[in-house]
């Protein structure tokens, strides 16, 4: 049994300990704003926070996460908007929108570390996030816009 | 043709809307069709949530639901086309809730492809916007007693009686309205330009803020109680076939339930599904991992033979030998024969996967002969046809649900994956939601052609062509539908083949012969690609050999603004009629002149020195004109970046400027994925690449910095927005390369070519 709190919920898993935590979360708990995009820690629309920590959901098995806390795309804010989604709203950043919930996910974590962010810091933080769309520029100006907001 | 109806009072949008709302359809099919239907508006789907044509309908509240029929894949169409409805009503957008619409042909062509949505559909949804109006309007002024002209509905989402002042809200008249006659086509009054609320504003995507907060449903989202999770192995060969495999190893695994085998498609792939072995079960981990202890044994069958090395060498020869002549002009021959300066010049485009973000999946329920299918598709009436077909029922029994498309760029105007879920369900006797795995989706895509492109110049003293050569040789699409398909189709051979704008008194095109091994299917500009690249990245070689400006130079191939008359060529125009959409080497120019006045062409490309470039190219593609500067740098170590691009874009009247901007800012990170590292190869038949390791597309550090598009300001009929953008894209970046380090790419993708100084 396997024993974390997702959106601040707890929960306990009993099922396969290799399941990576993407499915429980999709298919289990009906959470679908975590995205599937290659299951190999390859694109990032799968990301979530593991205490407060970016990481790819796709690789992260379910025996990896027991005790953490886990918060997706439905848990970032719990009243309203989060800056992050206000500033992805602002700048109209999605196009078919399938990336977005992994890119903010990354952006929120991102921000919580670095406050002023460069060009080079946020390409260096964004890399792992493919947008087949390309909003790239979008995303840069939005977290910059949410940076501006934050400090 | 189209019709406006009121059936208000017919219990359409039931569920949706009360008695007592208006509701407003268009009947968009064929009017031949219109009298066979006994029922003409009736669904004849049953329990389908929205009867197909209805297009609008007004609530007693004032809630305005507008139909999208369109699939949403990114470009904004299931906004960009009800706002056009809502704009012509003068309703209010906030108040707005669109409805998708199921596949049925009675919303007309549903097939979102080919960029052409918006010029398709602009006219009737404005009038069915106008329609809702002058009949609200004739509601209020009917309760006051006054005549119609003297009230107005400029307030927004209410009429007022200019006079007295007297004011009722739409959802106050909705009851009254849905009592009215429909007025004649000929009685409507279109608002001017200077009255347009949303039309040519920037309105952002009515999924926002779904899609920011994670509840947007795509199809990969889509959840029926009751469903079983499959993933499928595919014969790695196209055409292969199962000989044997191991179901024990995959049900030992926890949460798989059954293997089932699918059968091989018959004759030529289309849209059948591929064959192979499903892992059914709970879940998609646990189907995925089942797969993996399958140990099919295949039969490969011909496709076996083929390798994208060896072919590669084919298509060159090809390429390279006298093929069927598609455009002809003077004597290019005795033009060659004189002599002076002949350039020749090969190049190559691979084999291009789609990889949108959101691989092919599907949810499908068969129950008593008929389906019911949710699908991220661009095509919903093809689900019905390619279900009814493989499953051997009428296409009246497949009711296809459209969620939104997690991009798509072509791929998912096929509907191979949605069968796949059907034929599953039948076979399961439960729902059941078919995953690709993004390896499904890079190794069994239905691919851009590969592409051999041979050209040849000879330039006159003034360094201006007197003669054009330009053969290409490229797996067609119809190969994929149909059997010993090598030549290109006059669809593929007028993207950017047939349609060369040059000024020059020798001019041939001809096209080789290339037999397909894989599928074959539509891409994002599609042919365009590599004819684009080809012609765009020549016209820049011969510039460069006759030491001209580029911009000066294209513009003398270009020649004097008039309008190209093609059809002898049996040139398409992409569907669109040649006096509504000429072929106008004005607008060309036009766009070009613009984009080298935008970009500071002639200070920064003279500024530029080693390691760094500017290079432009100019491309009419679905209707619309585009140029486009990029600048880049290269370091000593041959990296290269993208600090800038600049695109003019005349696409006529732009009805989202705003999404429009969107879609040519992807196109430029989608055209830098092609350039830097697109490429599909296959060994004995089997593709090579897999996952973004080794199909990279463009990361934020790769793509563009900056991406500045400029839209022209245009009343011309409105055209294609979302693909026009790659084609010159490619070459403008391969010239600015060429620019930086003097190295010519000629063979995509880049990686091939070392630009360490
Ligand atoms: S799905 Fe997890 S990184 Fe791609
Ligand atoms: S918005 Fe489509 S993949 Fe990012």
């Amino acid at each position: 049994m396997i024993d974390l709190k997702v959106n601040g919920v707890a929960r306990s898993f009993d099922g396969d300990s290799n399941m990576p935590l993407l499915w429980y979360l999709r298919d289990v708990l009906a959470l679908t704003g975590t995205k599937f995009g290659c299951g190999e820690a390859l694109c990032g629309a799968c990301t979530v926070h593991k205490n407060g920590e970016a990481i790819r959901s796709c690789v992260a098995a379910m025996r990896t996460v027991g005790g953490a806390e886990i918060t997706t795309i439905e848990g970032i804010s719990h009243d309203g908007l989060h800056p992050v989604q206000k500033a992805w709203i602002d700048a109209n950043v999605p196009q078919c929108g399938y990336c977005q919930a992994g890119q903010i996910m990354q952006a929120v974590a991102f921000l919580k570390s670095k406050k002023n962010p460069t060009d080079d810091d946020i390409d260096g933080a964004m890399a792992g996030n493919i947008c087949r769309c390309g909003t790239y520029q979008r995303i840069r100006a939005a977290i910059k816009a949410a940076a501006g907001e934050q400090s | 043709m189209s019709a406006i109806e009121n059936v208000s009072r017919r219990g359409f949008l039931k569920g949706v809307v009360s008695t007592g709302a208006f509701v407003l359809c268009a009947r968009l099919y064929p009017e031949a069709l219109w009298a066979a239907d006994s029922l003409p508006l009736d669904s004849r789907v049953e329990g389908a949530p929205l009867h197909p044509s209805i297009f609008l309908g007004i609530e007693t509240d004032g809630t305005v639901y507008i139909v999208a029929h369109r699939s949403e894949m990114g470009t904004g169409i299931r906004t960009s086309l009800p706002l056009v409805v809502a704009d012509e009503m003068d309703a209010d957008w906030k108040r707005v809730k669109i409805e998708q619409a199921i596949g049925d042909e009675r919303y007309g062509n549903q097939d979102t492809d080919g960029s052409h949505s918006i010029r398709d559909f602009y006219d009737v949804m404005r009038e069915v916007g106008a329609t809702a109006r002058v009949m609200l309007i004739q509601a209020a002024a009917q309760q006051w007693g006054v005549s119609p002209s003297e009230c107005t509905a400029d307030p927004v989402h209410a009429v007022v009686h200019r006079a007295t002042g007297r004011r009722a809200t739409y959802g106050d008249l909705a009851t009254a309205a849905a009592k009215l006659p429909v007025p004649k086509k000929e009685d409507l009054q279109f608002k001017p330009k200077s009255g347009w609320r949303y039309v040519g504003k920037g309105t952002p995507s009515y999924d926002l803020d779904a899609i920011c907060t994670g509840r947007a449903e795509y199809g990969m989202d889509a959840h029926v109680d009751g469903m079983l999770y499959a993933s499928i192995e595919h014969p790695p060969v196209l055409g292969g076939k199962v000989k044997s495999y191991d179901d024990k190893g995959p049900l030992a695994v926890h949460g798989v339930r059954q293997v089932i085998p699918i059968d091989p498609f018959q004759g030529p792939p289309a849209s059948q599904p591929l064959g192979g072995v499903a892992v059914v079960g709970d879940n998609t981990w646990a189907v995925f991992q089942g797969r993996k202890k399958l140990n099919v044994v295949w039969e490969n069958g011909a496709n076996e033979s083929y390798s994208s090395d060896e072919f590669k060498k084919e298509l060159r020869k090809s390429s390279r030998t006298a093929g069927k002549v598609v455009r002809n002009s003077g004597d290019v021959e005795a033009a060659f024969s004189k002599g002076g300066k002949v350039i020749e010049a090969d190049y190559y485009v691979p084999l291009l996967a789609h990889a949108s973000m959101e691989p092919p999946v599907a949810v499908a329920d068969f129950k008593d002969g008929r389906v019911t299918a949710w699908a991220p598709t661009q095509d919903p009436q093809a689900v019905q046809e390619t279900i009814a077909k493989v499953m051997g029922i009428p296409k009246d029994n497949v009711i296809c649900h459209v969620t939104l498309l997690g991009g798509a760029f072509g791929r998912k105007s096929m509907a191979d994956y949605v069968a796949e879920a059907a034929v599953l369900s039948k076979k399961t006797g439960r729902p059941v939601k078919v995953v690709w795995s993004r390896e499904d989706d890079i190794k069994f895509d239905y691919y851009n052609a590969v592409a051999a492109i041979y050209m040849k110049a000879a330039l006159g003293p003034d360094g201006k062509p007197s003669a054009w050569l330009q053969r290409s040789a490229f797996t067609p699409i119809p190969s994929t539908f149909a059997p010993n398909v090598e030549y290109g189709s006059e669809g593929e051979l007028g993207m950017g083949s047939t349609d060369v704008p040059f000024d020059i008194a020798n001019l041939r095109v001809e096209n080789g012969p290339a037999t397909a091994h894989v599928r074959i299917g539509w891409l994002r500009s599609v042919s365009n690609i590599f004819h684009g690249f080809a012609v765009q990245s020549f016209a820049d070689e011969l510039a460069a050999a006759a030491g001209r400006d580029r911009v000066e130079y294209l513009l003398e191939l270009i020649g004097p603004a008039r309008i190209l008359n093609l059809a002898e060529f049996g040139y398409p125009n992409y569907g669109g009629a040649p006096d509504k959409y000429p072929v106008d080497t004005g607008r060309l120019r036009h766009v070009l002149e613009l984009a080298a006045e935008k970009s500071d062409w002639a200070k920064r490309s003279r500024s530029k020195g080693k390691g760094s470039g500017l290079g432009v190219a100019v491309h009419r593609s679905f209707l619309t004109y585009v140029a486009t500067v990029v600048e880049v740098e290269v370091s000593s170590g041959g990296e290269v970046r993208i600090p800038r691009v600049d695109t003019v874009v005349d696409a006529g009247l732009v009805v989202n400027p705003e999404m429009t901007r969107a879609q040519f800012e992807g196109a430029a990170v989608f055209g830098t994925s092609i350039v830097r590292s697109g490429e599909i190869t296959a060994t004995k038949g089997v593709v090579d690449q897999g996952n973004f390791d080794d199909y990279p597309v463009a990361r934020i550090n790769e793509a563009p910095y900056k991406t500045n598009v400029h839209i022209v300001d245009s009343s011309a009929p409105p055209a294609g927005v979302g693909e026009p953008g790659v084609p010159p894209f490619l070459a403008a970046f391969c010239n600015a390369i060429f620019a930086a380090t003097g190295k010519r790419v000629r063979d995509l993708p880049l990686s091939k070519t070392s630009l360490s100084a």
